[in-house]
């Protein structure tokens, strides 16, 4: 016969993934082929094995494009690399003028701003799943679920133009004024309220980020919050729990790995926004103590130097501020994923 | 005893009072972002934004090129994703239950569906606007359809996993070939979620500015030359709204609240499309 048969290999399912049926059939009684060798037959394992290789072509294909990405970004950055090394992660100095470029300005800019989106946006968040689950009526689940996914929805420009021309002039009169004259005055922390509000800068960037990080944190938080077996719930309210201490000392605990790879998620898609940053963080190649003061995150000193970039160690060093911020997402949406996937295998066990 | 119990009670009823106050705030922002796009936004809409390229500083003009720009790329782009999308998720739904490949490629996958957009126009910037030297629509297409991919992956590959076993085992019992199967029984009986992977998918990019920065760039005039850099609504938006011109701000609102529009149109139609075979 001679035919590969590509399903000999029977049940053999790696832990996660769903078993079928299928995958223990062999495509024909191999019986029938071994007696009568029809052409037709020969001619349908030959489709079945060329639409399964095309298949695992486009899927291989996404682990090229991974490759693809690091290996053209590295390339692209080795000018940099060479000149700067390691130095350019720790060196605050961006001059085109004199070539001399350091990458550290936007790297804290880019984690600062992440820091601040969940500050905001996490607890946010909870809220938001906790109302949805827990207290919501049923009718009203659907509508309100819809609306804060729509919130995910929205174009990160249109939150930077609705963050330049309306929250920002906004802070700089009300929020700001109030933030320096009463935090600014702290001890400690006064520092980082300082400075003259100008309504763009580090801090607000944040705030918007945090908006647009709410909606992708809410909902793991929500589907992670209704994986919680009805029985341990019920059991806490027969014992005489509140509401809150239900989700406190239940709920949580039971989902703590979701909910924070729920937040890792989060974070990734602020660490790697970039045209609602750009619009709103400044872009100012300075350190500044003040969450105030304008800065500049990577993705946005990208975004708006890119193209203008002449020379070619200017060009690699962007490059390579592309590079690092691939990294750090990278490993940040892995931490998430692996997270949320060990959630998913604990399900079957204490269910 | 009592002062416990009440105690208890107040913070259940904070609590819940709070979290009541987090669901406005965000339902808060997403009326105001709304409201503040209809207002600076709906007196700027007039036949000239539909029949008008873009104008030079302080002049009227409109935003034709750059819609054309839009829908072309954004065509183009789902247009390429879309098969690579839907194959790779055959792959890991139908054969992915064993092996290497499946589960690194869901993980990889997954992590592209988040990955900053801006990394993937420095990718096509790097891999063929620096080699052929020229921004371009092409370019543009390929970077938005690197986005396109990791989103149809996904929705192709959950609903393929909702379609019941026996459906399959009883395509094979007739003795249909499995490439039949796949393509004639399970993906037929998804057609609506694969449809609303693709309603998504084309969501996200019509909105999707930083990967065509470096790729498709822009041009304020009319092209239809796929080799030339080529006006995109997102693009433009963000020249415009930066820019200290009124005509451009104004130019950009209309723009902002046509994209927001056609965003929130294909989420909802996505959401009714793939709401409907449910009730049966």
């Amino acid at each position: 016969m001679g035919n590969a048969n590509v399903h000999a290999p029977m049940m053999q399912t790696t832990a996660g993934a769903i078993p079928t049926i299928i995958d223990a059939l062999p495509l024909r009684p191999q019986v029938s082929v071994a007696k009568m060798p029809d052409p037709k037959q020969k001619i349908v394992q030959l489709q079945d094995l060329f639409f399964r290789a095309v298949t695992r072509f486009f899927a291989f294909l996404v682990l090229a494009i991974l490759v693809g990405i690091i290996v053209s970004l590295v390339y692209g950055s080795l000018p940099a690399i060479q000149k700067f090394g390691f130095g350019f992660l720790v060196s605050s100095e961006w001059n085109p003028v004199t070539e001399k470029f350091g990458a550290l300005v936007p790297i804290v800019g880019t984690l600062l701003t992440s820091f601040i989106a969940l500050l905001i946006g996490v607890p946010v968040s909870f809220g938001i799943a906790l109302f949805l689950t827990e207290l919501s009526p049923p009718w009203l689940k659907r509508p309100l679920g819809t609306a804060i996914e729509l919130l995910a929805a929205i174009p990160s420009i249109i939150y930077g133009m609705w963050g330049l021309f309306v929250l920002a002039p906004l802070f700089a009169d009300h929020l700001q004024p109030w933030l320096i004259n009463t935090l600014g005055m702290a001890p400690v922390i006064g520092a980082l309220f300082k400075g003259p509000p100008q309504g763009i800068g580090v801090f607000t960037a944040g705030f918007v980020l945090a908006i647009m990080v709410i909606p992708f944190i809410a909902a793991v938080m929500r589907d992670v919050f209704e994986v919680v077996p009805p029985v341990l719930k019920e059991s806490a309210y027969g014992i005489g729990c509140t509401t809150w201490e239900v989700v406190r000392n239940i709920v949580l605990p039971y989902t703590k790995v979701g909910v924070i790879g729920g937040i890792m998620l989060g974070l990734g898609r602020a660490l790697g926004e970039t045209m609602a940053v750009t619009f709103l963080i400044g872009n100012a190649h300075q350190l500044n103590a003040s969450i105030l003061a304008p800065g500049n995150s990577i993705a946005s000193a990208l975004a708006n130097e890119f193209t203008e970039a002449v020379g070619d160690l200017y060009t690699s060093a962007l490059i390579e501020l592309g590079l690092i911020l691939f990294v750090i997402t990278f490993i940040v949406l892995a931490l998430a994923k692996l997270l949320l996937l060990q959630l998913a295998k604990g399900e079957g066990r204490t269910t | 005893m009592r002062s416990n119990y009440s105690r208890r009670l107040f913070a259940n009823r904070f609590n819940l009072f709070m979290s009541l106050l987090t669901m406005a705030f965000g339902l808060a922002f997403l009326f105001w972002i709304l409201f503040t796009l209809f207002a600076a936004g709906f007196h700027a809409l007039s036949i000239d934004l539909f029949t008008q390229m873009t104008p030079p500083p302080g002049s009227k003009g409109g935003l034709l090129n750059a819609i054309i720009g839009s829908l072309l790329m954004a065509v183009m782009g789902t247009a390429l994703g879309t098969p690579i999308g839907i194959l790779a998720g055959i792959y890991l739904a139908e054969y992915g239950s064993r092996g290497w490949l499946a589960p690194s490629t869901r993980f990889i996958n997954d992590i592209l569906l988040s990955a900053p957009s801006i990394v993937i126009g420095l990718f096509i910037y790097e891999i063929y606007v620096f080699q052929v030297g020229h921004f371009s629509a092409w370019a543009g297409a390929f970077a938005l359809a690197l986005i396109v991919i990791p989103v149809v992956i996904r929705t192709t590959e959950n609903m393929l996993r909702l379609v019941p076993d026996s459906l399959r085992e009883a395509a094979v019992a007739l003795g249909t070939p499995q490439w039949k199967m796949i393509v004639m029984v399970t993906l037929r009986s998804v057609r609506a979620g694969v449809i609303t992977g693709v309603l998504l998918a084309v969501a996200r990019i019509s909105g999707e500015t930083a990967p065509l920065l470096f790729t498709s760039l822009n041009n304020q005039f009319w092209t239809t030359d796929l080799n030339a850099p080529m006006a995109n609504l997102p693009v433009v938006i963000f020249q415009f709204a930066m820019s200290p011109y009124n005509d451009w701000q104004e130019l950009a609102w209309a723009g902002a609240l046509l994209i927001t529009l056609a965003v929130l149109v294909l989420n909802i139609m996505a959401r009714v499309l793939f709401r409907q075979p449910a009730p049966k």
